[in-house]
């Protein structure tokens, strides 16, 4: 029997799914993904985690659990430091595979590979031949291996600029959303926006409100860049960048005539960042602004009202 | 000119010194008041951490008081301290105030870009000039450090509650006015001095507590409500992980070249965190660890409430303490942290170590 590799469908999973599968399944793992969010699964997490944590990390440990009640052999934790030059992730990921160890009673053996591309770019290469090679094969399968992760990420990123959400593609949803008569940009973390629990469903809910949905996942790096090009301090964080640049480059292009900024509770780099594109968006007063603070305790009611007011408000302004 | 500078602790002793020593006109932000909280905290975002809006606070008592320039650290991340002068900026440009902001940082890409900063802060002055004047900045530092670890040792001791305080007090207000190294240390003999003079009773039976967290939360007394001063005029001997000289070293030195934390701290930390988390986190783990071997009889963590490096060791310290054997208290503090529930938990955890200190002496 092959061995079976867990990963929580929970913070990164929506950024590098389709890498990650294709690297445990070309080393013959078996891989199984923890479940939809449910209550259930939120609740665990906030049990397990400090009152402090952020929602998306106490979701995080939710999952684990859930994976760990699946009797899966082994689960993949990466400690995720920084996936590109000068940048990081939020401090948080930075210790995530202790706050796992020591939140998360009997958890199976974690698969807690470094990867840390600004500081320790070789190491990082060789620590994911040496997790490979845990799995029983030649050494030439871990490259193999390496080159197929490489593949189909980058197959899933291309995908996401041509208007999918990640979660369209992770369903296989095949025909891209879009078309609605109010372009309307949506940013927040992938891992906020693409859980349909937390997110109470946002995205799928603002389509079908007739509204064409833009992520910073469909931008391209070079306009992610181009809009953080007015910042005095490029933003360290690799998310928080992303968040910046697409907002900043889509107010500059005015293509949009409303945005939906989704900030978790909690959330430490959020606090600055998000703060920051309020600022620019408010000054220039051109485009709307709905903030949605989310914790486990938003009620799914407030949020429709909100968000079916604040379109019928862009759909008003457009008509005028 | 009119520059001024967050406060924090007693560092602004230094920087008023160091900037004067350039030639600035020095506009130090007040002391921190109920006031100046409440004015940072009604301009900061709401969720920013609480040394973010308490320097707001001091900036715009400042700018009010005609300072035009603002000196502030920066950072390379991944703590959010690193970007808060970029925040801070706009809030206060949006208010409508007029200054500049001069940003102290490990530089990004040359080290020109710091020191462009300095030259713009230092204008005409030479070279020596300026290392004359860091050179008794540094000094002074070391000297404050020195005194307050010293005042840590007397005051659960004293005698008469409050002497000790006086007469730290006293020390710092002398170092204040020092002119220059010699000065400094002339000085600091003189504080050790009045320290030593306060009476005390040698042979009393204290607790000791190590104070561990995030450094603005650990270095500003307006912050943590006091935290050393009370602990020790509860009969608590308090040692501090962190000090102003430490955090210059680290933060503002060895950053810069790429090398952060000290060894023996990260070698403590390592069975419960392998990697460092940005702001103090990483130092937070080990330092548990070392108090423990130390036989210190317990550990008090501060931290700013939400702060994330900080709760990356909130969710790993309640096993460091089980698995060290030392107990240990968290308080996670902000603008709504009441003085009440504060002492009660406190009292409440020095009650349970002193139980245990008993426990052990009957063996
Ligand atoms: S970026 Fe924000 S939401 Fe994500 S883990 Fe860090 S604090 Fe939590």
């Amino acid at each position: 029997m092959s061995v079976t590799v867990g990963i929580p469908r929970a913070l990164l999973y929506y950024h590098y799914y389709p890498g990650w599968e294709a690297f445990f399944r070309a080393l013959g793992a078996e891989v199984i993904v923890s479940d939809e969010t449910t209550k259930a699964i939120l609740d665990q997490g906030v049990r397990d985690a400090v009152d402090e944590a952020c929602l998306p990390v106490k979701l995080y440990l939710g999952h684990l659990a859930n994976l760990r009640d699946k009797k899966v052999d082994c689960i993949f934790a990466p400690r995720i430091v920084s996936v590109e030059r000068k940048k990081y992730l939020c401090p948080k990921f930075l210790g995530l595979p202790e706050m796992a160890r020591f939140c998360v009673d009997n958890l199976p053996e974690m698969l807690d590979v470094e990867i840390n591309v600004h500081q320790k770019y070789q190491e990082t290469h060789k620590g994911l031949l040496k997790l490979a090679s845990r799995f029983g094969q030649p050494a030439a399968k871990a490259r193999e291996a390496l080159a197929a992760a490489k593949k189909a990420q980058e197959q899933y990123e291309a995908k996401l600029r041509q208007g999918y959400t990640p979660r369209d593609i992770l369903e296989k949803r095949t025909e891209p959303a879009g078309g609605g008569n109010v372009r309307v940009a949506v940013m927040g973390h992938a891992y906020n926006l693409n859980d349909s629990y937390i997110s109470m469903n946002l995205l799928a809910r603002l389509r079908e409100m007739g509204v064409d949905v833009v992520t910073s996942e469909m931008l391209r790096p070079q306009e992610i860049k181009r809009g953080t090009h007015s910042l005095q301090k490029d933003i360290f964080w690799t998310f928080g960048k992303e968040l910046m640049g697409a907002a900043l480059h889509l107010h500059e292009q005015g293509e949009i005539q409303g945005m939906v900024l989704v900030a978790s509770f909690g959330c430490g780099p959020d606090s600055l960042v998000c703060e920051m594109v309020e600022r620019v968006y408010k000054r220039a007063k051109k485009i709307p602004v709905l903030l949605l603070t989310i914790d486990e305790h938003t009620g799914e009611a407030g949020v429709v009202t909100r968000l079916e007011a604040f379109v019928d408000m862009l759909r008003w302004r457009e008509a005028i | 000119m009119k520059v001024t500078f967050p406060h924090m602790g007693n560092m602004s002793i230094a920087i008023k010194g160091l900037l004067t020593d350039l030639g600035l006109e020095v506009v130090p932000p007040p002391p921190i008041t109920k006031k100046t909280i409440t004015l940072g905290v009604r301009h900061s975002p709401e969720f920013a951490c609480f040394p973010l809006k308490i320097n707001m606070g001091n900036f715009i008592e400042a700018l009010d008081e005609g300072a035009n320039t603002i000196v502030m650290a920066g950072g390379t991340g991944p703590c959010r301290f690193g970007y808060y002068a970029q925040v801070q900026r706009e809030i206060l440009l949006d208010l409508g105030y007029d200054f500049e902001m001069i940003v102290l940082e490990p530089p990004q890409g040359q080290l020109s870009e710091l020191t462009d900063k300095l030259k713009e802060l230092c204008g005409e002055r030479s070279w020596p000039h300026i290392m004359r004047a860091l050179h008794n900045a540094w000094r002074k530092v070391k000297a404050m450090d020195a005194i307050h670890a010293r005042s840590l040792q007397v005051r659960p001791r004293e005698l008469q509650k409050g002497d000790t305080t006086r007469a730290y007090e006293q020390a710092l207000q002398l170092l204040d006015e020092a002119r220059t190294p010699a000065a400094t240390s002339a000085c600091l003999r003189q504080g050790l001095e009045l320290l030593n003079k306060v009476p005390v009773q040698h042979d009393k039976e204290v607790l000791r507590i190590g104070i561990i967290g995030e450094i603005y939360m650990v270095l500003e007394p307006f912050a943590n409500l006091q935290m050393e001063k009370v602990l020790g005029e509860m009969g608590v001997e308090v040692d501090r992980s962190i000090y102003l000289s430490h955090w210059i070293k680290e933060h503002l030195v060895l950053s810069s070249i790429g090398l952060k934390g000290s060894k023996d701290t990260k070698k403590a930390a390592a069975p419960y965190l392998q990697h460092f988390v940005g702001g103090h986190g990483w130092e937070s783990v080990g330092d548990t660890v070392r108090y423990a071997r130390r036989g210190f009889d317990g550990v008090v963590h501060i931290l700013p409430f939400t702060c994330t490096p900080e709760i990356v060791a909130q969710s790993i310290l309640p096993t460091v303490s089980r698995e060290q054997g030392i107990p240990l208290i968290s308080f996670s503090l902000d603008e709504q942290s009441g003085e009440a529930g504060f002492r009660t938990r406190l009292e409440a955890f020095l009650d349970l170590l002193k139980q245990r200190k008993t426990q052990e002496k009957l063996g």
